[in-house]
């Protein structure tokens, strides 16, 4: 897998209509780290996701990942360059089987080792083994999610988006994928931004952590300093 | 007896013609929700293509291989030029460039080649078979036997392609969901390009197979275009292997309908059974209720 990379948002505004939902957000995900981005609905969580995986256009600013400038980049070329997004629901193609849609992921990886990544993935995620001639519309909304999460890992990507990846699953299969992030981070130094409603579980797998309020940055720290600063969680982080 | 089977031989080669027409605007409109109604224009104007390179003296099967080719590169052409900037904008504006184009096709080829009728060689002899003294019909010629397998052929090479190839994949992604084709690194508009310009190509075998029938004049696929889009509209539009069937049945059927009803009026009945088809069962006969049982 390629080395680490940084990936940095500069004074990005963004947004749907005539008022952004970005509002100028500066965000530092360091190379080799899981990075949460907090904050309550209609924050703009989602919104920075998809500006930085080119499906919403930035107004001013811009994002880099290490000296590559992705900004303005269409979606499909941000894919090529090493960015995976894992939206939140909805990203999978029904009408192909479990494992075309894996192979979508495994065509953006080196020929040499798609095969074993891919026994790698059915032996993490036994349900994607037993279902992998189906049609992914046949599975439920957390085999769904799981198979989109194991589809973007299959893409050997260099920094990975992933919009609540808990929603919808069994705590037991939450568990599987925070370990698994984990794991890459820590083995592949894989760069992750994480957004979650579950503050308290992404700040349990984080190393920093950001709070988004209104479009706008609120604070930026340590994990374990963002859990432990009881104003901010109580005003911003309902926990 | 003999009646039925020379009937039913001719519609089975006639159904395979309609196939590839409807197997051409099935590979757009599943990708980009445009029916191409210049489809039928296109392989026009590559048969003349085929025509003059014949008139040049070119082999029958050098013709056959451009044509294809022009076809290929006509489908791709169009796309990019004309139908890209469609995209995004109300569906009407697709149709109007489409329907814009056939005129302008036909149009060109009166210009260029002509509004006379043109006699078009067909590939092979167009006598047919006999088993003792029970005629077979043209149905059995082995011109009929070459239209079927040919299309048939091509039919199972594109299954292949999507089927069992990266590219074949990136199309099926990109036709059935292009937002996630995007995430997942697809080049959605290059896939967009490479279904018209198979199009193209299967249109140009259809205008290649057909031609020798109809004769070549501008307007020679007008009704051929029809009746393809009726197969196309039988088997629910999205399905490819939708389109072979529904083009057979509908070759079937009307080969019956011209030999049992009264020979002028197949192309009648076809416009029946595209109305009907479109009345009582929109999504088409079969192939499109299969893929949304699962």
């Amino acid at each position: 897998m390629a080395d680490a990379a940084a990936l940095t948002v500069t004074d990005v505004v963004a947004g749907y209509g005539s008022v952004p939902v970005l509002n100028g957000v500066s965000i530092t995900a360091r190379p080799g780290t899981i990075t949460a981005v907090l904050g309550a609905n209609g924050a703009g969580k989602t919104t920075l996701l998809r500006t930085i995986s080119g499906f919403v256009r930035t107004r001013s600013g811009h994002v880099t990942m290490d000296d590559a400038r992705l900004t303005r980049l269409a979606p499909d070329q941000i894919a090529r360059a090493g960015v995976a997004h894992v939206p939140e629901g909805q990203g999978v193609i029904t009408e192909l089987t479990v494992e075309e849609n894996l192979r979508l992921g495994l065509l953006l990886r080196a020929r040499a080792d798609r095969t074993a990544a891919l026994e790698d993935v059915y032996s993490r995620f036994t349900i994607l083994a037993d279902r992998r001639r189906r049609l992914a519309a046949t599975l439920s909304g957390g085999e769904r999610q799981i198979l989109v999460i194991a589809r973007a890992l299959l893409s050997a990507p260099r920094v990975l988006l992933l919009d609540e990846p808990s929603l919808g699953l069994a705590p037991r299969i939450v568990a599987q994928v925070l370990d698994l992030i984990r794991h890459l981070r820590d083995d592949a130094g894989l760069t992750v931004l994480l957004v979650e409603q579950n503050a308290r579980g992404a700040l349990s797998v984080a190393d920093r952590g950001v709070v988004l309020s209104l479009g706008n940055v609120v604070a930026e720290a340590d994990a374990a300093e963002l859990g432990a600063d009881v104003e901010l969680r109580q005003h911003y982080l309902g926990f | 007896m003999q009646e039925f089977v020379e009937l039913t031989l001719g519609g089975i080669s006639d159904g395979m013609i309609y196939a590839a027409v409807g197997l051409s605007l099935v590979l757009i409109w599943r990708g980009t929700r445009v029916l191409n109604y210049a489809q039928g224009g296109m392989a026009m104007f590559t048969s003349y293509i085929a025509l003059i390179v014949i008139d040049a003296g070119g082999s029958y099967w050098l013709a056959f291989v451009i044509a294809l080719a022009s076809g290929l590169l006509l489908g791709a052409t169009l796309e990019r030029a004309v139908v890209r900037p469609t995209a995004g904008k109300p569906p009407l504006n697709a149709v109007i460039v489409t329907i814009g184009l056939l005129i302008l096709i036909e149009g060109l080829a009166g210009i260029i080649y002509g509004s006379r009728n043109r006699s078009f060689p067909a590939a092979y002899s167009i006598v047919g078979a006999k088993v003792g003294n029970f005629a077979l019909g043209p149905g059995s010629s082995p011109t009929a036997i070459f239209t079927a397998v040919s299309v048939l052929a091509a039919a199972c090479l594109l299954a292949l392609l999507f089927r069992f190839t990266p590219v074949g994949l990136r199309m099926r992604a990109a036709a059935f969901n292009g937002t996630v084709a995007q995430l997942m690194g697809v080049r959605v508009g290059r896939m967009t390009t490479l279904g018209w310009a198979l199009a193209g190509l299967i249109g140009a075998l259809a205008g290649m197979l057909v031609t020798p029938q109809t004769f070549l004049y501008p307007n020679s696929m007008d009704s051929i275009f029809v009746l393809g889009f009726t197969a196309a509209v039988i088997g629910g539009l999205d399905s490819p292997v939708g389109a072979i069937v529904g083009g057979l049945l509908l070759g079937i059927l009307l080969n019956y309908v011209t030999g049992y009803v009264g020979s002028n009026l197949p192309e009648l009945a076809g416009l029946a059974i595209l109305v009907l088809v479109l009345m009582f069962r929109p999504s088409g006969l079969f192939a499109s209720t299969a893929t949304r049982q699962v």
